[in-house]
């Protein structure tokens, strides 16, 4: 079994929906959520406040420094991810493509490190 | 024996078989070309029967020989896997055919960039060696090793499976397999700077697809991508005239078409037609058949064939080359009328064949600013001198 990071990206940029289009969207994520649960494929799920939130934390020499806002200024940011459990990438874009039309977002698919590349 | 040839024609099917017997590609071609190697001493004083088979086991000794000596993580894996084999496994392992299938789709997984997937099919595949790719696709070796090497640790990284896509999958996966294949195809057969013709990658295609079609001897549009592919090639010889200049269809000697591949080609498309269960690549098989039966092109088929595939792929380029058929059954200007819409920005052949069809109309000035607009596109010296050359006949 490998571990997929299944990450939303959203366009900040973008106009935020309504109320409702929004209630419809989680109503659809959450579905898919449900589906992964039953099929055993669930790790975790999260979705993120905006990146007007974010705070990077960089080290420096024995101290760190903190700024404002996320790693990069730019309109696609993370919105939020889920962590799946399955066989091959095949299985976890299955998934990816349920969870970006249950979205409408892009997914990015991103196996776990399990150190078995380590040479 | 020419071990040459023995290494063309078995170096795929073994890498794949050992793909599966070690789990890994990269430790798979390691083992091949140990075998390779050794083979070079033995088979001088005695050949074996079956050289894939003893490929195979030779080059299986070589990696548990190899893994033992070896202490790393991956070797511990990968011995592991060999230990884990099933116990009806004989010891003399030949290249088993399903692992070509296998290994086909894991070239062409949809999750590795296009360029990976070709370069990685001829490699793992056709058995070509990186310099050979780098000739055939005009771009620097270093650019095509690091390629075949990232994409080698993408899938083995991002966990690409090394199976047959499961039905619900297939068709798609299918697709990304038959496109490869044609644009390796195309690559050859027109190439996008240099030579026009480049036959290694058109021959490597066709042989390709030749295998698919029979490993998968139930998906029409397979054996449609194969009568195409040979339909296509046949009309090689007459192609290109003595001094290395573009031929049309219409002009071509057709005592230089290959009867053989034409009569392959036209039996393909008899059973797929039989079969009732029309594709993209089996209408365009048989739009080639048509172009290929009988002293000329009987137009009004091709046009008919050619609103079939406009329906079922409703793309520009197939509206483009249907209006080369309008024009030949209904004239020029309603040929003209049909492309005057289209969007193909930077295509040469949309100004080429408008140029052609105001030529036709007699609106010479137009056609003479849209063969303009055609030579300024066009990617190779042979396309571009066919242009200049009917440009000149206007003025």
């Amino acid at each position: 079994m490998k571990q997929y990071l299944l990450a939303v990206q959203f366009d900040e940029s973008a106009p935020s929906p309504s109320e409702a289009d929004f209630q419809a969207q989680m109503a659809r994520t959450g579905k898919v959520t449900d589906e992964m649960k039953a099929a055993g494929s669930w790790v975790f799920v999260g979705g993120l406040l905006p990146s007007h939130a974010a705070t990077v934390v960089r080290p420096g020499a024995g101290t760190t420094t903190m700024t404002d806002g996320p790693f990069a200024e730019t309109k696609e940011q993370l919105g939020g991810f889920w962590v799946i459990r399955c066989d091959d990438l095949d299985q976890a874009l299955t998934w990816a493509e349920k969870c970006a039309l249950a979205c409408g977002e892009p997914i990015e698919v991103r196996p776990f490190d399990d150190g078995s590349d380590r040479r | 024996m020419d071990l040459d040839s023995v290494y063309r024609a078995e170096y795929g099917r073994c890498v794949a078989t050992l793909t599966r017997v070690l789990g890994d590609i990269g430790l798979a071609e390691e083992a091949v070309q140990d075998a390779f190697a050794v083979a070079v001493q033995k088979w001088a004083e005695a050949p074996p029967a079956n050289p894939g088979a003893w490929i195979v086991t030779t080059a299986r000794n070589r990696a548990i020989d190899r893994l033992r000596r070896e202490s790393t993580r991956e070797a511990r894996h990968a011995q592991a896997l060999l230990l884990r084999q099933p116990d009806d496994e004989p010891t003399e392992v030949g290249p088993v055919r399903d692992d070509q299938l296998r290994m086909i789709f894991t070239c062409c997984h949809p999750a590795l960039s296009p360029l990976a997937r070709s370069a990685l099919t001829l490699r793992l595949l056709g058995g070509l060696e990186v310099p050979e790719i780098a000739r055939a696709y005009l771009v620097p070796e270093a650019t095509v090793s690091q390629r075949i090497v990232r994409a080698k640790k993408k899938i083995r990284d991002a966990g690409i499976p090394y199976r047959v896509p499961n039905a619900a999958e297939l068709p798609d996966r299918l697709g990304s397999v038959l496109t490869v294949l044609y644009l390796v195809f195309n690559e050859g057969y027109t190439s996008t700077s240099g030579d026009l013709l480049r036959t290694d990658l058109c021959l490597e295609a066709v042989r390709l697809a030749r295998a698919l079609a029979d490993l998968m001897p139930d998906e029409p549009e397979v054996h449609g991508l194969l009568a195409l592919l040979l339909l296509t090639e046949a009309r090689r010889p007459a192609r290109v005239g003595p001094s290395g200049e573009l031929v049309v269809l219409a002009e071509q000697d057709r005592s230089l078409w290959n009867r053989e591949l034409i009569d392959e080609g036209h039996e393909l498309v008899r059973r797929c037609l039989r079969r009732a269960q029309p594709g993209p690549y089996q209408l365009q098989a048989a739009i080639n058949a048509v172009h290929t039966d009988g002293p000329a092109t009987d137009w009004a088929q091709v046009l008919a064939l050619y609103d079939q595939l406009l329906a079922h792929t409703p793309t520009p380029i197939v509206a483009l080359n249907r209006a080369v058929a309008v024009a030949e059954v209904h004239g020029p200007a309603p040929a003209l009328a049909a492309i005057d819409e289209l969007d193909l920005p930077g295509y040469h052949l949309l100004p080429a064949t408008r140029a052609d069809l105001l030529t036709r109309l007699g609106r010479l000035p137009d056609a003479v600013a849209a063969y303009d607009e055609a030579i300024a596109l066009a990617t190779n010296d042979t396309e571009r001198t066919f242009l200049r050359t009917r440009r000149a006949r206007l003025t």
